[in-house]
């Protein structure tokens, strides 16, 4: 058992705990951010992923000592003041979910990829959400999500 | 009009109830799973009730509580749910204007309701529903013949309302079973066998006694093997270093003897159907072709097992206490899971309280029943201690009930006009049907996986085949086609690998991709458009209506060459349910890899309660078929399952995602049909035959991936 710190949605927040736990289960079961979702532990679903210094990372095998001195923010952390992001809210305007279990991630990838390009091309789209899976098939409405957010309107073809 | 759903709950007090500022709460049996009906059914209720959408809160489906409506399945949720909820709203519309009138000392004529406040023309005053009945039950029957309103009378219906639980989605505020928390809670996590039949063997008791100094729980009923602990990631190590102290006897391991052979020549049972229906007659013998007929052409199809594979592993919170256990899971249904489960525990049902909390989507029986029987297993060791117990990824994968592999056989005959003079087709397949009913003849907890490893063990409950019209493995079996001289066997094949039950669709799918596969095959044989030959053989308008306007709107026959090909498909889901149309053009890579460009369905679902919901569901459904035809199925060998996680079990990524275009046709008055099955199979069809188109390739095994493409083009 070491003490680390980690700033998550703004906050610092001291822990004592076996500091290899993945950062999914300190955020999810400590600081009760459950808005990170646990789909695989593998890395390989996009389900658990964070902003850290505004990249989009996988929270669920990295242990979160490694998260030190870095920004961490959470989905719950994109509305604290209690408006909807402009992402979330064209997430909404879409209705880009379905069970939704997967939604905070891939709200989470979009975020992380229109802070560094306001105007991805479909290319860079794919390739931000290439990592996470959808098994509902909302696929569609997030494209149209990301497009409106980007372009100023929903897609229409 | 009455229902199944309204002769077992009657009452108005079974479906809703007015609390204060006038928020209404519904129940229903059937629970949400991401597939929207709880927003239909708040639609329906406020449309009745004359209340804004957003007063109505649909409750959680608690056993004992919530009416009883079955399973969550077979896209019979609107029809069954949605229509008990709106005569129950519209007798207690009625009931409380009579009691308005009472209260207002004026005609019941007179009165106006708009959102829940009711107001008489004739005088200045007005009371809302929760005034006259906070605190109060009906006491009355729904009335199936109090008068609903007619379309034009509608304003809610058919209009687009935030979806029910989409701002906590997209907060990160919504509960699913998985965030539960309680105090004193513990983690728990299952150890498995390596396939169906390893039992235990062996343990390492030094090993166990150095976890549980250390505070694991340690679970051991039979060959049921469970880790327990405060901390979620210490049970997670737990269960693994608990692996590590089991031996198991490893048994014959898994059948691994070629598939499509084996569904061809194990025993089986069969029957010919009618009108989509089993009978006991003799099954038809497959004889010469008619005299008339010009062209007899023959075909086989077959389809792998696939999974559910929910984004999330299934879950279950479970708390024993006294002589009850409470479980929250994301069931499908939790009266039936209930009634199974306490007889495997030896409990009376109403001492196991059920109740659904969301989970991922679940698209048909997944691991969610298990899940919550391997909770109760270990609540019941560990009395008083709430208890989180999550599937993993490899759990999920290798032990969920997956969608039986099948094989479609069809024959067709043509005569010199091309129309279809002949048709046969055989479907050969496992179960689709092993949610955990209870019984018949105490059958109920062998359907459930956990029992199987229990002591006293359950053996697995042995396939039936089922009757009624397109249940299971002949869902769509028979066409809607006009054809004459109609030959449909269904064949339930025993002793096949795997464990199998009800996947989205059912043998719809499969069925879909054979027959609608076979339809093009067949117009080409009659030198036909494909659009045109399926007109040519259909009676039902509405049919007529959704493969036309599919066509139209996707500029059929479209863009065919070098490489890039486009197919339609059509079907009417179960022959009674959603019309839908699918067309897709793709294009076929020098790799071999079919990229998915472009889709267009039209559907014709009835009146449209929802529309961003419906069409939220007919393009997930052509999503998750595209998925299934193009990348999925679930390998094994003697040893076990061997697609366990995403990479050895690939599914379709943003990557090969199509633009896709919905067209709803508009059926005002007309009852609403269920929609969330309907566009797999014509998905699968439609991409099968965009491939020939493109390569003047007929792929007839799922899933086309690159190497099935280069195989065929070998041969």
């Amino acid at each position: 058992m070491t003490t680390f710190t980690l700033l998550v949605n703004g906050t610092n927040h001291s822990f004592e705990t076996d500091p290899a736990t993945p950062l999914i289960f300190i955020l999810r079961n400590q600081l009760n951010y459950t808005g990170p979702k646990l789909g695989c532990g593998l890395e390989t679903c996009g389900a658990c992923a964070v902003l850290v210094d505004g990249e989009a990372e996988l929270s669920c095998t990295r242990a979160a000592s490694e998260f030190e001195g870095k920004q961490i923010i959470t989905i719950e952390g994109l509305s604290l003041n209690g408006n909807l992001s402009a992402v979330q809210q064209a997430f909404m305007d879409e209705g880009a979910a379905q069970c939704g279990y997967c939604t905070p991630g891939i709200i989470i990838a979009v975020t992380g990829l229109i802070s560094k390009t306001s105007k991805p091309s479909d290319g860079e789209i794919n390739e931000a959400l290439e990592k996470h899976l959808c098994r509902c098939g909302s696929h569609a409405n997030v494209i149209k999500a990301v497009k409106r957010l980007t372009a100023g309107g929903p897609n229409i073809d | 009009m009455t229902s199944a759903s309204l002769e077992k709950s009657p009452n108005v007090d079974d479906w809703l109830t007015v609390s204060s500022d006038n928020l209404i709460t519904i129940r229903t049996g059937k629970v949400d799973i991401g597939q929207r009906i709880s927003t239909s059914l708040a639609i329906i209720a406020a449309e009745e009730l004359d209340i804004d959408y957003d007063r109505i809160h649909v409750e959680r489906t608690q056993t004992g509580v919530a009416p009883d409506e079955g399973v969550t399945a077979g896209s019979n949720s609107m029809e069954q749910s949605a229509t008990a909820i709106r005569a129950a709203s519209a007798t207690a519309r009625h009931h409380m204007l009579l009691l308005a009138a009472k209260a207002l000392e004026v005609d019941v004529n007179t009165l106006e309701v708009s959102d829940g406040l009711i107001t008489s023309r004739d005088i200045n005053r007005s009371i809302t529903y929760s005034d006259l009945m906070e605190g109060k039950e009906f006491g009355i029957a729904v009335d199936t013949n109090a008068k609903i309103k007619v379309p034009s009378e509608q304003s809610v219906v058919g209009t687009k309302v935030v979806p029910k639980g989409l701002n906590e989605i997209v907060t990160g505020n919504f509960q699913y079973v998985h965030d539960m928390t309680m105090d004193g809670m513990m983690h728990a996590r299952v150890v498995r066998p390596p396939h169906y039949h390893a039992r235990l063997k062996s343990l390492d008791e030094n090993k166990i006694k150095k976890l549980q100094l250390e505070g694991v729980k340690i679970i051991i009923n039979g060959s049921f093997i469970a880790v327990a602990h405060e901390d979620e990631y210490r049970a997670i190590k737990a269960r693994d270093r608990m692996a590590a102290a089991v031996t198991w006897n490893l048994a014959d391991g898994l059948l691994v003897n070629d598939l499509y052979e084996a569904l061809l020549s194990n025993p089986r049972v069969s029957h010919q159907l009618v009108d989509g229906v089993p009978d006991d007659e003799p099954i038809p013998k497959l004889g010469n072709p008619p005299d008339e007929a010009t062209k007899t052409i023959s075909a086989r199809y077959e389809k792998p097992y696939i999974m559910h594979a929910s984004v999330a592993p299934s879950a279950a919170f479970a708390l024993a206490e006294a002589s009850k256990i409470k479980i929250w899971c994301h069931s499908q249904g939790v009266y039936i899971l209930r009634n199974s489960a306490a007889e495997a525990l030896g409990m009376k049902p109403e001492d196991l309280v059920i109740t659904h909390v969301p989970g991922p989507g679940c698209y048909g029986h997944n691991g969610a029943d298990d899940v919550a029987f391997d909770a109760a297993l270990v609540a019941r060791a560990l009395p008083e201690i709430p208890v989180l117990l999550k599937w993993t990824r490899e759990d999920e994968h290798a032990w969920e009930p997956y969608g039986s592999a099948m094989v479609m056989e069809l024959r067709g005959s043509l005569n010199r006009q091309g129309d279809v003079i002949e048709w046969s087709h055989d479907t050969y397949s496992d179960t689709h049907s092993m949610r955990p009913f209870p019984g018949p003849n105490g059958l109920g907890p062998g359907r459930l996986i956990g029992s199987r490893y229990m002591d006293p063990s359950v053996p697995p409950t042995p396939p039936q085949p089922t009757g009624g019209s397109h249940n299971g493995k002949f869902r769509n079996q028979d066409p809607l086609y006009t054809f004459p001289n109609r030959r449909i066997v269904k064949h339930l094949v025993k002793d096949l690998p795997l464990r199998c039950s009800s996947l989205r669709a059912l043998g719809g799918y499969a069925n879909i991709f054979a027959l609608e596969s076979f339809m093009d095959e067949l117009s080409l044989e009659a030198n036909m458009d494909a659009v045109d030959f399926r007109l040519m053989h259909l009676s039902d308008i509405r049919a007529k209506n959704v493969i036309e306007a599919a066509a139209e709107a996707f500029g059929w026959p479209g863009n065919n060459s070098k490489g890039v090909g486009c197919g339609l498909a059509f079907g009417q889901y179960k022959n009674i349910k959603t019309y839908a149309a699918v067309a897709i053009e793709v294009e076929v890579t020098d790799n071999a890899e079919i990229k998915l460009r472009r889709a267009v369905i039209a559907a014709d679902a009835g009146h449209v309660i929802d529309p961003s919901g419906l069409i939220v569901q007919l393009e997930g459904g052509v999503i998750q078929a595209a998925s299934w035809t193009l990348y999925e199925q679930v390998l094994y060998d003697r040893g076990g399952i061997t697609s366990r996680d995403w990479d050895s079990y690939p599914i379709l990524r943003f990557g090969n995602v199509p633009s896709i275009k919905t067209i709803l046709m508009e059926r005002p008055g007309k009852p609403f049909l269920g929609a969330g099955e309907a566009t797999t199979g014509p998905t699968a069809a439609a991409i099968a035959n965009a491939v020939y188109r493109a390569t003047g390739l007929r792929l007839r095994r799922l899933p086309l991936t690159p190497e099935a493409v280069k195989l065929a083009a070998l041969s």
